[in-house]
């Protein structure tokens, strides 16, 4: 199942900063880590990520650093700042709102449906 | 094929040519290239793990990085002062000489209006007030039209630049100035800093809406600065050499040349460099942070000296009028430097030496500050209030709360609390306090002291 472009945009700030929550970490492992939360379903295009990374230092939400980690490699780590904490709160409450209103209607969708066959 | 002799693929050479090939997008610099490389590199050999050959990896690697047009679009939009070193971006080559003729176009005009008040009998000679309070009036106005027509924006930006002129030139012309009026020089004074921030509201194309604009038309501010001292020298030997030649063969144009060709070419040139500039962005970009980076260091070394012979001469609080003055506009001079090395520097570069310094600088320019409001509320409560003195302490106020947020913030900076934006975000936000309070000066403050 694709999803959505409108969808993959909207949910990509709080997956992105609720990963960088989880630990300071660079733009591949966090590819893989919503991959892996999504079950392989939601592919972000890779380098649309880091634009959106820069955006959200940009907002302060991220502070980053250049880091040679293991595998000699130099990679650009991203750490969450207060701020950014605070921003995946709200983002957090607003999609708890959501999820809650759609898993309402969707009970109530498959209730109404179960009464129409009584009905008939 | 390829696929089938690995050893033909030469996976670093691969790299390299597509690392080129993302680098020649001007919204995407070095360090950012370098970021796309490492995550390449990370699924390259994720993927030589799960079995596939170089080449194979290298391809779908490159494939899953997407659209490099797209993604330097998007990078172009997150970092818009990168867009400022890039000419080619949004601009077709065909647009110059229509840009030129609406510039000239432009600078007629406000060559022109300088001469306007002739029509209604004066001249610079004799009524030279009349042309002191007008000046920036004939001008900046007329550079922030050219903007409304570069930037298409609609009639609204039009009527805002007739209101703005209109009160102002009523203000400065139909108040009753007394004969010798520190009023009126104030207003001379702070009437450039209204205006000025008129041009960046065209200047920014939105209405002064977003942070990103708001540091270009402050990038656009310093250029502008370097720009129009250069032309105004090239302009300066151009018309001692006009002067000179003439005499030779035995005409004396000095007069036509201080009546007509020097204030109506100065005129004219406050149009042409904000073209300029506008056209040229890349040519200065590399001056301005080397600028800032030479007289940071002077300045910081300039105050702290200055600060502790105040201390330790223990003259401090009994300084005079002239100190005060000089203090004050060192203060305005740090600001813009201030103003300028935060607008050159490259917002996502990690904290260094220099932003240490610069923090230097804003503490020893906030003592200077804390001493001049000592000396200045001295002065006040021994003295009585005058013009001078109430448009120094306004203007001392609002720097003690600049330079404390500048010092608050980069302080941030440096212990990695938070990134630059912050910064930016303070510098941006105090630019219209310092434009409210010019205005006040212009237009309160005359009414409240009488116009003297």
């Amino acid at each position: 199942m694709n999803l959505s472009k409108d969808l993959m945009a909207a949910s990509s700030t709080p997956l992105v900063l609720g990963v960088i929550a989880e630990g300071e970490t660079y733009g591949y492992e966090i590819v893989k880590r919503v991959e892996e939360l999504s079950g392989g379903k939601l592919q972000w295009t890779d380098g649309m990520l880091y634009p959106l990374l820069h955006r959200l230092e940009k907002q302060g939400f991220l502070i980053s650093r250049w880091h040679v980690g293991d595998s000699n490699r130099k990679r650009k780590y991203y750490a969450i700042t207060e701020d950014g904490r605070k921003t995946l709160c709200e983002q957090q409450q607003q999609w708890q709102i959501i999820n809650q209103a759609l898993n309402k209607v969707w009970r109530d969708i498959q209730r109404s449906g179960s009464h129409d066959i009584e009905f008939a | 094929m390829i696929s089938n002799s690995p050893n033909l693929f030469d996976l670093e050479q691969s790299i390299t040519q597509w690392r080129q090939f993302v680098l020649r997008r001007s919204a995407i610099v070095s360090d950012d290239a370098d970021e796309l490389e490492s995550h390449l590199r990370d699924q390259i050999d994720a993927f030589m793990a799960q079995g596939l050959h170089a080449d194979e990896a290298f391809l779908i690697a490159t494939k899953r990085i997407g659209n490099l047009e797209a993604v330097s679009h998007e990078f172009a939009e997150v970092h818009t002062g990168r867009l400022w070193q890039n000419l080619v971006f949004n601009q077709q080559e065909a647009s110059w000489s229509k840009d030129v003729l609406i510039a000239l176009g432009f600078a007629v005009v406000a060559a022109l209006l300088f001469q306007l008040p002739r029509l209604l009998g004066f001249n610079p000679e004799q009524h030279e007030w009349v042309y002191a309070r007008n000046i920036s009036l004939f001008c900046l106005p007329v550079l922030a039209g050219y903007w409304v027509v570069k930037r298409q924006l609609d009639s609204r930006a039009w009527w805002l630049i007739v209101a703005t002129v209109g009160v102002f030139a009523i203000a400065m012309n139909a108040f009753p100035w007394q004969r010798i009026s520190d009023t009126g020089d104030l207003a001379v004074l702070h009437l450039p800093i209204v205006l000025w921030f008129l041009v960046g509201v065209m200047y920014t194309g939105n209405w002064w809406q977003t942070d990103a604009r708001r540091m270009d038309f402050i990038r656009f501010s310093g250029e502008y600065a370097i720009y129009f001292v250069l032309i105004a020298l090239g302009g300066g030997v151009l018309t001692a050499l006009t002067i000179g030649l003439f005499a030779f063969i035995g005409f004396d144009i000095e007069f036509f040349a201080q009546q007509w060709l020097i204030p109506s070419g100065a005129m004219g040139a406050v149009v042409i460099v904000g073209w300029l500039v506008d056209m040229k962005k890349g040519a200065v970009e590399n001056m301005a942070p080397v600028l800032a980076r030479i007289f940071t260091p002077l300045f910081t070394l300039l105050l702290i000296s200055f600060l502790a012979v105040l201390l330790v001469s223990g003259r401090a609080f009994d300084m005079q009028r002239d100190v005060l003055i000089g203090l004050d506009a060192m203060l305005i001079i740090v600001l813009g430097l201030v103003l300028y090395s935060v607008s050159s520097r490259e917002p996502s570069a990690p904290a260094g030496l220099f932003d240490t310094l610069q923090l230097l600088l804003v503490l020893s320019a906030l003592s200077i500050n804390l001493v001049a409001l000592s000396a200045m509320s001295d002065r006040i409560f021994a003295m009585g209030i005058t013009p001078n003195r109430l448009a120094a302490l306004g203007e001392n106020c609002i720097l003690l709360i600049s330079l404390s947020g500048y010092a608050w913030y980069y302080f941030g900076l440096i212990r990695g609390a938070h990134g630059f934006a912050p910064l930016e975000r303070w510098q941006t936000r105090m630019v219209p306090v310092y434009v409210a309070w010019a205005a006040v000066v212009v237009l309160v403050l005359p009414i409240v002291f009488s116009f003297g």
